[in-house]
């Protein structure tokens, strides 16, 4: 049955609004944002659709109070998100912080463009990768996800906010800006096919309940305000109970350790990967987002000529797909990254494996490389 | 202020409500307002320290007190405060 | 003494009073009146969030037995406004400082107040950034001495209420926490109101500003608030200064006017039954 809720059937449309279709799919009924190019279609789709599935749309003054906002609705159980760039991603990097410290399931869609600073705002690029793993100050781990297609925009959407809420953790979804606007053919599937996971509760009434002791899988459930729990979180170090821990070294440790081990002990769970010609391979092609469509096709080429060529997409860049990549990474004599930046990647590659074997491929600009540019890189000796 | 705290009709009838005046020592931070507001009087510095290295109040004039309540609003540490008995005329 | 408990304990954490509150500082009186209002009120408490940001006051949502956030510097009231608008069913507070609510939270405020949405505000102004140690503020008056302006402060406080009252709030009012149950009874018709609600309170910060600025001991600044307050219900708010010899305080503005969440239920309801009329899915098709 086709209802509001998720619109099934078969569409051309762009990525930006895949991605909010996506959400609202997931279950997403809050959105909270600021218009920022190319990602300002995400907000104003999700200004459309929310109000007729019952949901809010809010813009806010700027990108630090969308994230306070986004995580303000997460504590009130309702599924949230906000879509932003480069330069807005940025100012979300505080309250980012605070969603790790407090566990809140929350998603941010990054659409990147050329940078640093206000940069090509029309122009794509993949500059904030490394960004979405250590943008904010302290140690902590959170989850990035990057689609190289408008169905996958749709898909890793849902995804990301499966996994936000499994594991009480902020997850990014980062398109390019050429995966953002481009138009394509999207399948949204119809509800009943569709893996939607929710936060755990608590199984304890309110005075047993302490916010923050954890479960077996490191993640502690999460009450919502307004169902008599009342409790509290907040942004400084705590304890189990939730309430400040400002001088304990052992608390400080613990409670770090445990935010970052919960996603590196599922590490393996979480990684996911895009595997093509590689039984055989001898140079494996390693590209992510919409690079990755031009890798496949310049793989390919490749074959056609003889190469035994391979191509390993990322569709998980964080926690990074170590393994995944340390496979292919013996069987190959080169790993030939492309990504469309200076350097971001291919350096978690080149301090894993051997740097010998790695030629990097850099493209700043607005287009991604074009298959032959790529096939140049694979076929050279 | 002497006089604004003596009724207009004093031929009328006045409700006190007799209360008890409870503290607890251990919270008291000694800001003093407690003693130096009590219009009458019933308060005094305990001349023990507590845990804070400050002076908590004490009951000296429990005839005196009125049950204006002041003494439990302006303590900003829950450290002192009233319980009602019965009223009486 | 005895085992009898103070009667707002039973809405405090068990095992957080005593507070880190100094001695004569306001905000435990602000927490005081605070619970006694929702107790005057008899609300459903399971429906009450206090939502606070950086700064002493700050750690109210740790003492408080309510659902609570405790926010980073400056963001209160932006947590706040994705909560109530998600969750209109809950009641909303924020409590934070004037430089957290002010300075970095500036524009969250102004908005906030803007869209009208039913929230509850209530600012402890000390003049100062005292957990960091007395620092400079938005609000710190014209010469007052503090860390960052040792020199005497050379910049114009805001006036908070006519801030708020400029930028759409649907009551203001400013007391001092010499005014106990003046708060109470602001907080209570706050909580009632439906709409953008703001109290300031003046407290007085012994420690840092207090003394730096040679304000005498507890029971001197007690007095100063208590003797320089001049109550003036409804004057301009523009006029409602606070200075060393005189403190305005009263109610400024109490309105009505069409509530966000209200707005946002009403055009909610006319897009589906648009839509439910017309036989349509959606206005944005893919």
């Amino acid at each position: 049955m086709i209802t509001r809720n998720i619109l099934t059937g078969t569409h051309f449309t762009q990525g930006d609004f895949a991605c909010a279709e996506g959400g609202i799919a997931a279950g997403c009924r809050f959105f909270a944002g600021y218009p920022i190019t190319p990602a300002t279609e995400v907000a104003e789709h999700m200004a459309r659709r929310l109000p007729e599935v019952g949901g809010v749309y809010l813009q806010m003054e700027d990108e630090i109070g969308s994230v306070a906002a986004i995580i303000g609705a997460s504590y009130g159980g309702v599924k949230s998100m906000t879509a932003t760039s480069g330069p807005g991603f940025s100012l979300m990097q505080e309250n980012i912080g605070l969603a790790v410290m407090t566990e809140a399931p929350i998603v941010i869609v990054d659409v990147m463009r050329g940078g640093p600073s206000t940069g090509q705002p029309t122009k794509s690029g993949q500059q904030d990768l490394m960004q979405a793993r250590w943008g904010s100050h302290g140690d902590y781990e959170i989850i990035a996800l990057a689609p190289s297609s408008v169905q996958e925009s749709f898909d890793l959407t849902i995804r990301a906010f499966n996994l936000s809420e499994k594991y009480r953790v902020p997850v990014f979804v980062m398109l390019d800006e050429v995966i953002g606007h481009l138009r394509e053919r999207l399948v949204i599937p119809p509800s009943d096919q569709l893996e939607i996971i929710d936060r755990k509760k608590p199984t304890v009434p309110p005075e047993q309940y302490n916010p923050f002791e954890p479960g077996k899988d490191l993640v502690p459930p999460m009450a919502v305000f307004g169902e008599g729990y009342r409790f509290y979180a907040t942004g400084l170090t705590h304890d189990e109970t939730g309430h400040p821990q400002t001088d304990s070294p052992e608390e400080q440790t613990k409670l770090v350790k445990r935010l970052c081990d919960k996603i590196r002990m599922n590490r393996d769970s979480i990684a996911q990967v895009k595997r093509h010609s590689l039984d055989d391979a001898k140079v494996c092609v390693i590209a992510y987002g919409s690079v990755a469509r031009s890798a496949v096709a310049a793989v390919n080429r490749a074959r056609e000529q003889g190469v035994k060529a391979g191509f390993l997409g990322l569709t998980t860049i964080w926690p990074f797909p170590d393994k995944e990549i340390e496979a292919v990474a013996d069987q190959v004599d080169r790993i030939v990254v492309a990504e469309m930046n200076y350097g971001q990647i291919v350096r978690e590659i080149e301090r894993r494996f051997d740097y010998r074997k790695i030629t990097f491929v850099p493209k700043l600009g607005e287009d991604p490389h074009t298959p032959d540019e790529l096939l140049h890189s694979i076929v050279r000796k | 202020m002497e006089a604004a705290r003596k009724p207009l009709s004093p031929e009328h009838n006045l409700k006190i409500i007799e209360v008890d005046i409870d503290t607890i020592p251990e919270r008291c931070k000694g800001c003093g307002l407690c003693i130096e507001l009590c219009p009458k009087d019933v308060l005094e510095e305990d001349p023990k320290l507590n845990m804070h290295g400050a002076h908590p109040p004490q009951v000296v004039k429990k005839e005196n007190c009125v049950g204006c309540g002041l003494c439990e609003e302006v303590c900003g540490d829950l450290a002192i405060f009233l319980i009602k008995k019965e009223e009486q005329k | 003494m005895t085992q009898e408990m103070h009667p707002m304990e039973k809405f405090t954490r068990k095992g957080m009073i005593p507070h880190i509150w100094c001695a004569g500082c306001g905000d435990g009186v602000i927490l005081s009146e605070f619970l006694r209002a929702l107790d005057d009120l008899k609300m459903d408490l399971n429906k009450v969030v206090v939502v606070s940001g950086i700064g002493c006051i700050g750690r109210i949502s740790g003492y408080v037995k309510l659902d609570g956030f405790h926010t980073t510097h400056g963001r209160p009231i932006a947590f706040a406004v994705g909560l109530k608008a998600s969750r209109p069913d809950l009641k909303v507070v924020v409590i934070s400082g004037d430089g957290d609510l002010f300075s970095i939270g500036g524009n969250h405020f102004i908005h906030a107040a803007r869209r009208n949405i039913d929230i509850t505000v209530i600012c402890s102004n000390n003049f100062n950034y005292g957990m960091t140690g007395g620092q400079a503020g938005p609000t710190t008056i014209l010469e007052g001495r503090t860390t960052t302006s040792p020199y005497g402060n050379i910049e114009h406080p805001f006036n908070l209420v006519h801030l708020a009252a400029g930028s759409g709030a649907i009551y203001v009012s400013r007391w001092t926490t010499v005014h106990v149950r003046r708060i109470r009874e602001s907080i209570k018709k706050a909580l009632t109101k439906k709409g953008f609600t703001f109290i300031e309170v003046i407290t007085p910060c012994p420690e840092q500003y207090g003394r730096r600025n040679r304000m005498g001991e507890i029971m001197d600044q007690f007095n100063w608030l208590r003797e320089k307050s001049v109550v003036q219900h409804f004057s301009d708010p523009l006029k409602a200064e606070v200075a060393l010899d005189r403190i305005v305080v009263g109610e400024f503005v109490d309105i009505d006017k069409p509530e966000y969440t209200d707005l946002l239920r009403r055009q909610m309801m006319t897009v589906q039954g648009a839509l439910d009329k017309e036989g349509r899915l959606t206005n944005a098709p893919l």
